[in-house]
């Protein structure tokens, strides 16, 4: 057994009075999870804490909590797990010491309203964001009498979505949202992957259309992984989104009026052409080209920027327009060569997992390609 | 120590100060920088957005080539390079046939990746081969008294599996260490490793720098005097773009960032001038009175 410091987060918005944390100490084997010191607290010391909960067997997807800092189940967090974070990725103030780390406070998850203690609105954000992406199968016509062929590999493929339990601990996390909560975010785009990818739905293009013309849809994922790192199932969501991206952008040659696509093509030919990125270009490419009507406004408006930066000697009008570097030429042709294949190739980890993983060290007989191809639709 | 070293392609464009930082500090550090001139962009997560084989076919090359040099490890000093080529180099290092094709694209140009490549930013090779002590040795200006906001960057410390971060080797504390290991003190606020924004400014200036001005805002409501940055990208949205930023947010911003080889120069006891921190947007004025009082006390 072992002690542990349960600093929870209560706050009730209807009595007018301000948050406040609540410590509990309780004694519970380190290999217990944070629900069960949370219920023990619960039932012994304080009947009010609000916290929601029904399986726990992190199938249910209802305890989403904030542990130390970072989002998860209760029901599958150890106690040593979370009290070992205090010292981890943001999660905690910098409490290196030993004592600090029997402390776990538990907070309502991020980016939703909280209803009472640890209890968040899950109604206003999160489901609000998987209804916008039409969450179910548009049927193929015609439909068959019996059931669906599908390929193997195409239901391999989306599995990976499939495995999302709707706790919304992503969405907790998201960084994007943070800031611009019209973001659909990664559940739902993780949602929406699942039936983009599935070759029984009618409507990947129109799909993948509304979410790349969306100014909150794929486009305004910033890459910060969060949404890796919170996900208790390996959902990996915004891996899911770089996936609509390529399905929207190569796949289905989607030019959305959020530049998202016009950026990507204007990276692969600076880079094609130059080797490392040349930034002047990279800026106008990504709103049409230098004289382009959309990029004047753009570019005028980042006039003060550029002219202090020459100012400073950050850059020199040489250096902003001209290319000192020019790819190699085997640089070129990789890009030739891969992009001219009729296939794209993809490696996804979570299907076929890693030849080092102690499993399969230990019997290397079986053998898989592990190499999957994305059809061009 | 020798390393292959990869500077990234912003260190030579819009942060030239970086590269001449880092190439100012190497030798104080006994660094010996074989520069892979040769190599190309890591893509930055966007090529692998558009073609995930030619993402990792572009780094598998750029390890080839550090692998070609007589370098104990490959070192970068840029947060995206660290992640996107860590990305890569976990499927590459996964899957035996898998690096297999890879290297058969890479063949023509008489080049190969061998699994199991070393790389690492400036800032884990700080800690983990030349050590706090040992750096703290070398220390000729303390930075007493400098208030140091670290800002990560969220390519190196997500997702925490690929990038090896655990108790062994907490490389989510690493600035936090050097910082205070050089003598100044770590200000903890609420943008330490949250996103700069950067990569969606062409999508949504509006969110991106919203971003950046939230965590400067933050930094100095917590009273940093500058910030500290291993990702050029995020100095991008975070000096470069501040004036933006703070129009963005309404608020009056004019915090100073540095990057990392900036501040441990200092430490080493070379000039902002030397380090070229006349180069930021925002003048880094605090720092300069800083280290000019700190010369006069001495």
């Amino acid at each position: 057994m072992a002690e542990y410091t349960l600093r929870i987060r209560r706050y009730d918005p209807q009595s007018g009075e301000a948050a406040h944390w609540d410590d509990h100490t309780v004694e519970l084997e380190p290999k217990q999870s944070v629900l069960d010191a949370i219920l023990k607290v619960k039932d012994e010391e304080d009947g009010s804490i609000g916290i929601r909960c029904s399986c726990q067997q992190a199938i249910c997807g209802s305890c989403g909590v904030r542990m130390n800092g970072k989002p998860g189940l209760a029901c599958n967090t150890h106690l040593d797990e979370a009290a070992a974070r205090g010292h981890g990725t943001g999660w905690n103030p910098p409490d290196e010491g030993q004592a600090e780390r029997q402390v776990i406070t538990v907070e309502p998850m991020g980016n939703m309203p909280v209803i009472r203690d640890l209890i968040v609105d899950m109604d206003a954000v999160h489901w609000k964001k998987i209804q916008r992406v039409t969450p179910w199968l548009v049927n193929k016509e015609p439909v068959p009498e019996r059931e669906y062929i599908v390929p193997h590999d195409n239901m391999v493929d989306v599995t990976q979505t499939m495995a999302c339990i709707q706790c919304g601990a992503c969405v907790s996390d998201c960084l994007s949202m943070e800031v611009d909560p019209g973001f659909i975010g990664p559940a739902a785009l993780a949602k929406a992957y699942r039936f983009v990818g599935d070759p029984r739905d009618a409507q990947p293009l129109e799909r993948l259309n509304d979410l790349s013309q969306d100014p909150h849809g794929i486009y305004d994922c910033t890459h910060c992984f969060s949404c890796i790192d919170a996900c208790p199932k390996g959902v990996d969501p915004m891996s899911q989104i770089m996936r609509l991206r390529r399905k929207a952008g190569e796949d289905y040659d989607i030019v959305d009026r959020n530049n998202g696509k016009r950026h990507e093509d204007a990276f692969v030919k600076n880079i094609r052409k130059n080797g490392l990125l040349q930034e002047a270009d990279l800026l106008a490419d990504s709103y049409g080209g230098k004289f382009h009507p959309r990029a004047v406004p753009e570019l005028l408006s980042g006039l003060p920027t550029v002219a202090t930066a020459m100012s400073r000697g950050k850059m020199t009008p040489k250096t902003a327009l001209t290319h000192p570097h020019k790819a190699p030429d085997d640089v070129r042709k990789l890009f030739d060569e891969i992009d001219g294949r009729e296939e794209r190739i993809e490696l996804n980890l979570y299907v076929t997992g890693y030849e080092d993983a102690p499993e399969n060290v230990e019997s290397e007989a079986e053998e898989t390609t592990g190499t999957e191809t994305e059809e061009d639709q | 120590m020798k390393v292959a070293y990869w500077p990234g392609c912003v260190s030579r464009g819009f942060t030239p100060e970086l590269h001449g930082s880092m190439a100012q500090v190497a030798p104080l550090l006994d660094i010996e920088l074989i520069e892979l001139d040769r190599a190309s962009c890591c893509g930055a997560g966007v090529i692998a957005e558009h073609n995930q084989e030619l993402a990792d076919a572009l780094n598998a090359r750029t390890f080839a080539l550090a692998q070609q040099t007589d370098g104990e490890l490959m070192m970068n000093i840029c947060s995206t390079c660290q992640g996107a080529q860590s990305e890569c180099q976990e499927r590459l290092d996964a899957n035996t046939d898998y690096r297999e094709q890879i290297n058969a694209d890479l063949k023509e140009a008489g080049l190969r990746y061998e699994k199991g490549l070393t790389n690492k930013n400036f800032l884990w090779l700080l800690v983990e081969d030349i050590g706090l002590d040992e750096l703290k040795s070398r220390v000729k200006r303390p930075l007493t008294d400098l208030k140091v906001g670290p800002f990560y960057g969220c390519y190196i410390v997500r997702p925490v599996n690929r990038l090896g971060i655990d108790d062994e080797h907490p490389r989510d504390r690493y600035l936090h260490r050097v910082i205070e290991a050089l003598g100044g003190t770590v200000v903890d606020y609420a943008g330490v490793y949250k996103c700069c924004g950067f990569p969606i400014i062409t999508m949504n200036k509006e969110a991106s720098l919203a971003q950046a001005g939230r965590h400067l805002g933050d930094a100095l409501d917590a009273e940093a005097d500058c910030l500290v940055v291993p990702c050029p990208l995020c100095h991008l949205n975070l000096d470069l773009q501040q004036p933006v930023a703070a129009k963005t947010v309404g608020r009056e911003l004019g915090l100073p960032v540095l990057h990392l080889p900036q501040l441990v120069g200092l430490a080493l006891g070379l000039s902002p001038k030397e380090l070229g921190m006349n180069k930021h947007i925002v003048r880094p004025t605090s720092v300069i009175d800083w280290s000019t009082s700190v010369v006069a006390a001495a």
